[in-house]
């Protein structure tokens, strides 16, 4: 009788439950809660904080290579490299790069903000990560998920939950940790310049644009095309003015659909024994590096421009180049205003947010021309 | 000596804070704009009396549009 009950407690999951699963509920658990209560990144910290509790359930089999669902989930969705472009297409859709095409030097301002994802590749690969490795950390900078998650894939999956979220989390914890290396960064005085109002942007620009980028970063990086084709296939949708359904549904439907299928998945990937481990902190140390970096050298660049021009650009636009849309165009219209109540930044700094999206997939497409 | 506020920005006003006549002194809060989910307030650039409101709570605004007049 007693053999018998053991028998079938051996059969629980609880028999084969090891402490480092537990310690993985505990953080799939914060995340829901910082999801819940504190509204961090809720459409992906919380099925990616689901994700980890169930890959850590011993037994469930759900990322059993070839049979379990979230494996499914996982394979088709983004080892086929399905999920991320798709997102693009969304988000595409969402854009409006007026901003940008009004005032095309703050593109600069975008690139300028990757910085921090090369100088930290650098750092990456001299504390011991093989480049592949060093990339993926790298690309944490750019404050981007999707790019992280289709980078990840490519260069190094056993990164991809960890990477992933410290992406998502540092785009959620924006605005706590940039301004105060903006303060640093700029005088009182800098940030109450008052940018100089754009021009008036044509329709027929909007149309073109889309088009235009899509063949010069193609053509000049082919392994960036899987994100930035459908990336600027959906602001086509957008601005072509003739295709309102799939407008509609690629930045409504069909993101909120895909967005649904990737975080389960991730989370999936940390299972204890490959997330508990001292790189993991590594990690999330290098990736808060990167961004920080990124942020800084955003700003030098705005202030370097404005040695050489004549009308000057708020150094604090610098900032918003890192890509986290549009967490950091709103940080930079907010330190802004503080300084000057009728400093209305948020449109000027939408344009090196949106050139930061674009600078972030290019430096994905490069590590992965020179690395794969 | 009238001044036009014009929207700094496109994007949605939620709550204007002033009835036409009424006295403001410049930098109080005017109005609330929503753009990229986010609250913008304008403030008055300049003091004096609110002459004409040419917009109200919920619409939508360019870049540029006016929203009120103050003498």
């Amino acid at each position: 009788m007693v053999d018998l009950f053991s028998m079938l407690f051996k059969t629980t999951g609880l028999f084969h439950l090891t402490p480092g699963m537990i310690v993985m509920w505990m953080i799939g658990l914060t995340l829901i809660y910082l999801a819940v209560s504190k509204g961090y990144e809720p459409l992906l910290l919380l099925p990616i904080g689901f994700g980890i509790l169930l890959v850590n359930l011993p037994l469930a089999g759900l990322m059993e290579p070839n049979e379990g669902l979230v494996w499914r989930f996982y394979h088709y969705g983004i080892q086929w490299e399905v999920i991320p472009p798709l997102i693009f297409l969304g988000l595409g859709a969402l854009t409006d790069f007026g901003p940008l095409i009004a005032n095309p030097r703050l593109i600069f301002l975008g690139a300028g903000a990757q910085a921090g994802v090369y100088f930290t590749f650098f750092i990456a690969h001299a504390m011991g990560f093989d480049l592949r490795e060093a990339a993926t950390i790298g690309i944490i900078g750019g404050a981007d998920g999707p790019t992280t998650i289709f980078l990840a894939t490519k260069l190094a999956p056993q990164l991809l939950g960890s990477c992933a979220v410290a992406a998502y989390s540092y785009m959620a914890l924006v605005p706590i940790i940039q301004p105060p290396i903006m303060r640093m960064m700029t005088t009182e005085a800098e940030r109450k310049i008052r940018m100089k109002k754009g021009r008036k942007v044509k329709k027929r620009e909007k149309l073109f644009f889309p088009l235009v980028s899509m063949f010069i970063i193609i053509l000049l990086v082919p392994a960036s095309a899987p994100l930035i084709s459908m990336f600027m296939l959906g602001n086509l949708f957008r601005e072509s003015g003739v295709v309102e359904r799939l407008n509609h549904v690629a930045q409504n439907d069909l993101l909120n659909i895909v967005t649904l299928f990737l975080g389960l998945p991730v989370g999936a990937t940390m299972h204890a024994d490959s997330f508990l481990q001292p790189k993991v902190i590594f990690i999330f140390v290098l990736g808060l590096v990167a961004f920080s970096i990124s942020t800084m050298t955003g700003i030098l660049l705005a202030k370097l421009m404005n040695l050489f021009s004549k009308s000057k650009i708020n150094p604090l636009l610098g900032a918003a180049g890192v890509s986290a849309v549009p967490m950091a165009a709103r940080v930079a219209h907010k330190m802004g205003q503080e300084a000057d109540k009728k400093n209305y930044l948020l449109m000027y700094a939408m344009g090196p947010n949106v050139a930061g999206v674009i600078g972030t997939v290019i430096a994905a497409g490069i590590f992965l021309t020179m690395l794969s | 000596m009238a001044e036009d506020i014009l929207a700094p920005l496109a994007g949605k006003i939620i709550k204007i804070h002033v009835a036409p006549g009424a006295t403001v002194e410049e930098d109080d809060e005017v109005l609330i704009i929503e753009a990229m989910k986010m609250e913008t307030p304008i403030f008055a650039p300049c003091d004096g009396t609110i002459k004409a409101l040419k917009l109200k709570e919920g619409d939508e605004v360019e870049e540029d549009d006016l929203i009120a007049v103050i003498e």
